[in-house]
């Protein structure tokens, strides 16, 4: 995987910038008037929490910046090379691969730009068609796709329970007289049948 | 030497057609001479067998002598190819690979009809379908897909050469080794067919049957790791399993046949689930088929796209003959499939094959779906999706975890009943190993919440150490018991109980085998990787390595010329290999390839892959890929060979015990 040294650097500097702007105190006159001490107390805890919230988006956000390697890492394992090599996007080890090398780069970019992954992989899906996700979506007929294994799991179950139920209440049917000796050929079979189940 | 080997498919043809007619007719038309017939008939498949083999020997001969008038040869060899691989030419296209399908399967049939005196009348019906399928790839061979058809125009001074991706060592042996596997599963499913159509009394069929497919079994195993290793060899990227449907095509078999070699003994047991054997049986040799067909007819894209055509017209055809031939048979007979017993238990060795086979069908569903849903979407939708690795690993991992838990359990349990304090009693030491094998990974640091990748690793590790202990707990304590007897030490007398009973015991090597292989997958969740473009002198570091590019060399021969890299690498500041990655350009072919330089402990693997270089720097570019616990995936793959073996190895004389009144058996070796 290729990434950009410099990505998660600028991510941050850019979300320092915008943190700047949200934060920095307007100007604002002081009055010492006790009518307006409520309405500054008021005033001043709104813009306290108002900063409190600034600071902790930008905190979460700081935090984000450091997982853009992952998401880039993610992203990249749910696309699919489109050359025809059929690997994942970021397992394309063709050198000169007329494709990889672009889609890592306009992936990179996405995640810069602070696109979600929804937004991020629907931009792949309108360049490059639907064959450059790596799984069916979960939308339209696609979940077909996704479902079917489950439901087969799931009437396989039913189907197990079923003949095991049936089993179960099968009449065990014992030839006439069984309580009684057996001898030659019958003993013999039931010797056939003990080690078969035991193989002692 | 085209007229010899066209003549020679021609006659094959003409033998085949024969064996399965006479040999047909012999069986429904009950006369004093049917017996004579049906004899005639076995001796033309066996006839068969030289005729087919004297065509793949004049294929081969053509490609060592440079016959380009061939086309096939011209396509797939050229005069500096060396030899090992002009012998690969034989299975390297299409046509050269089925008429190696033809020869296998006259090799398996000719042992057949060698050993037609075990059950003359049961042979005789198995060597008629055998036959039959002979007949079909005869048939595309003379007719669709003819090895020996010749260059029209001016005779070519060389040929195109071999792909480039298949002049690798393991490319001599992975394709025999898988077509072993598919054209095998043709036996057993003969045998199955004939047991049916002749409404076969006994178990004596299904024996027979077991045997086949334990071999087969074995070298499919064989031909998909093979596969696997040289995925991992020459792709260079870094991993061995990419859910191509080539690759998906080989395991659909595999799971059907590890399904029947788990529930064929409910049919020999106990005479349970007879039909379902049946049809497993069935669908295994379809889907070997259905394989053959996804491999040839370019239905889905693959990276196995060097043997497209437009023969799959030929399979569709042939798949729906097979199946519509069985379930006649079926509904005609289904009667003879009468299960004899009832389920005395749910906690029983019965429910725990039933569950297993239930998970390995799904699994083999999964795959089966997951590989032709691309062309369902385009049919439905008009729009082609992909479903690749994501989508299987989310599906089949829980499934393989589930198939895990029953492999640890399955063996605790006995036929028909199995009390709950049994199970508690041989279940406790192993789920307290394996429970503590978690708690110690993850107070080693592994975080299993943090990614549901870390979360099955994690199962799996501690699902793959519940199966070893109670692995080794049956062994240890059916050892016990016989040294107490023999007087033996413990090694001994493991030895003895396994000889005792080799297919239960083969059995436990072969799941012990494939925990090894699991633990191998597991480690896959840690990967690294780096790619970085090297000049002399510039060091990359990866996880406890770093590689210092020492040089790069050039080379020449006939075949291709090559570049390389010379790297040290060096550990804890000492230099402890040095690894010579390459990339190689053909000149026939004008192709490229990679040749993957790894240093491979039990511990980690250090993959190096020279990518080439970089078009406007000039300079190297070295990928290196850590690869956590590969080895194990092939120290496995040995452990399942070394137990298949030993399953196949005919019981040691049971031991005689005097039957007292009231004797208190020990269960030693019981069951399977």
């Amino acid at each position: 995987m290729r990434i950009e040294p410099n990505l998660v650097s600028r991510l941050l500097l850019s979300s320092r910038a915008k943190r700047g702007i949200c934060s920095s105190p307007p100007s604002k006159k002081v009055t010492d008037s006790s009518s307006l001490t409520l309405l500054g107390m008021t005033v001043f805890v709104l813009r306290r929490s108002a900063q409190l919230i600034a600071v902790t988006l930008a905190v979460f956000a700081l935090l984000g910046a450091g997982d853009e390697s992952a998401r880039v890492n993610d992203l990249g394992h749910r696309m699919m090379c489109v050359c025809g090599c059929n690997q994942i996007l970021l397992e394309c080890n063709h050198v000169g691969c007329a494709y990889s090398e672009r889609m890592r780069s306009e992936l990179i970019a996405a995640v810069d730009r602070g696109d979600n992954d929804d937004l991020t992989l629907q931009g792949f899906v309108q360049k490059y068609g639907t064959t450059v996700m790596a799984a069916p979506t979960k939308t339209g007929f696609n979940r077909v796709a996704w479902i079917m294994p489950y439901l087969v799991l799931v009437l396989g179950l039913a189907m197990v329970t079923l003949i095991v139920r049936a089993w179960r209440s099968r009449p065990l049917v014992l030839p006439a007289g069984a309580v009684a000796a057996v001898h030659g050929a019958e003993l013999e079979h039931f010797r056939d049948q003990a080690r078969k189940e035991t193989e002692i | 030497m085209s007229q010899i080997g066209s003549f020679a498919l021609l006659l094959g043809l003409a033998l085949c057609a024969y064996s399965f007619l006479a040999g047909l007719l012999a069986l429904v038309i009950k006369g004093p001479g049917s017996g004579r017939l049906g004899e005639t008939g076995r001796r033309a498949g066996i006839a068969s067998f030289a005729v087919v083999f004297l065509a793949a020997v004049v294929l081969v001969v053509a490609a060592f002598q440079n016959d380009f008038s061939i086309a096939y040869i011209f396509h797939h060899s050229n005069r500096d190819l060396p030899a090992p691989y002009k012998f690969a030419t034989l299975w390297s296209g299409q046509e050269g690979s089925l008429l190696f399908w033809a020869l296998l399967l006259s090799a398996y049939g000719l042992v057949l009809r060698l050993r037609y005196k075990t059950d003359v009348r049961l042979f005789a019906y198995a060597s008629v379908i055998i036959a039959a399928v002979q007949v079909f790839f005869l048939l595309l061979l003379n007719f669709a897909a003819n090895p020996f058809g010749v260059m029209q125009g001016s005779l070519p001074a060389d040929g195109n050469g071999l792909n480039p991706l298949l002049q690798y060592p393991e490319m001599v042996i992975h394709p025999p080794m898988l077509y072993l596997g598919y054209v095998g599963f043709t036996v057993p499913f003969a045998f199955a067919l004939a047991a049916l159509i002749m409404r076969y009394p006994g178990e004596k069929w299904i024996q027979i049957t077991r045997r086949w497919t334990m071999v087969t079994w074995g070298f499919l195993t064989c031909g998909v790791f093979l596969g696997a290793h040289w995925a991992y060899s020459v792709l260079g990227w870094g991993g061995y399993w990419g859910w191509d449907p080539v690759e998906n095509a080989s395991l659909m078999p595999w799971l059907t046949g590890t399904a029947f070699l788990h529930s064929v003994m409910m049919q020999e047991k106990r005479g349970m689930l007879k039909t379902w054997n049946m049809w497993l049986i069935f669908s295994t040799f379809m889907l070997s088929i259905f394989g053959t067909f996804l491999t040839r007819s370019g239905v889905v894209s693959s990276v196995h796209a060097f043997a497209q055509s437009s023969i799959g017209d030929w399979f569709v055809a042939f798949l729906a003959i097979i199946f519509a031939t069985c379930l006649f048979f079926y509904v005609k007979n289904h009667s003879h499939l009468r299960t004899e017993h009832k389920l005395e238990s749910l906690i029983s060795r019965e429910s725990s094959f039933l569950f297993n086979n239930l998970l390995l069908l799904v699994a083999c569903f999964t795959v089966l779906w997951g590989t032709l849903f691309p062309v369902l979407s385009e049919w439905v939708q008009g729009t082609k999706v992909t479903v690749g690795p994501p989508f299987f690993n989310r599906v089949n991992v829980p499934v393989a975890l589930l198939l895990l838990l029953l492999t640890a359990v399955g063996p605790l349990l006995a036929w028909r009943r199995t009390s709950v304090e049994s199970l508690k009693r041989n279940f406790l030491w192993p789920a307290i190993g394996a429970l503590g094998t978690g708690v110690l990974l993850v107070a080693l640091g592994m975080r299993p919440w943090t990614d549901v990748s870390y979360f099955y690793s994690l199962m799996t590790i501690m699902l793959s150490v519940l199966v070893a202990l109670t692995v080794i707990s049956e062994f240890v304590r059916g050892g016990r018991v016989i040294g107490r007897h023999t007087g033996q030490n413990l090694f001994a007398s493991m030895v003895q109980l396994a000889h005792r009973n080799t297919r239960r015991y083969g059995g436990y090597i072969v799941h012990f085998g494939v925990i090894v292989i699991m633990i191998g997958f597991a480690g896959s969740v840690f990967n690294q990787d780096k790619e970085q473009e090297m000049g002399f002198g510039d060091k990359m570091t990866i996880g406890p390595y770093t590689l210092v590019c020492q040089s790069y060399t050039q080379d020449d021969n006939p075949n291709y010329g090559s570049e390389w890299a010379v790297m040290n690498v060096f550990k804890g500041g000492k230099q402890i290999a040095t690894l010579n990655p390459e990339r190689r350009f053909y000149k026939a072919s004008q192709q490229t390839s990679t040749m993957v330089a790894n240093r491979s402990t039990p511990q980690e693997d250090l993959y190096v892959v020279y990518e080439g270089q970089n078009p406007e720097t000039g300079k190297p570019i070295i990928k290196v890929h850590l690869n956590p616990l590969v080895m194990w995936i092939w120290i496995g793959v040995w452990i399942i060979i070394a137990g298949t073996v030993v399953a196949l190895i005919p019981n040691a004389a049971p031991v005689r015990v005097p039957a007292p009144a009231r004797m208190r058996a020990e269960p030693v070796g019981a069951g399977d």
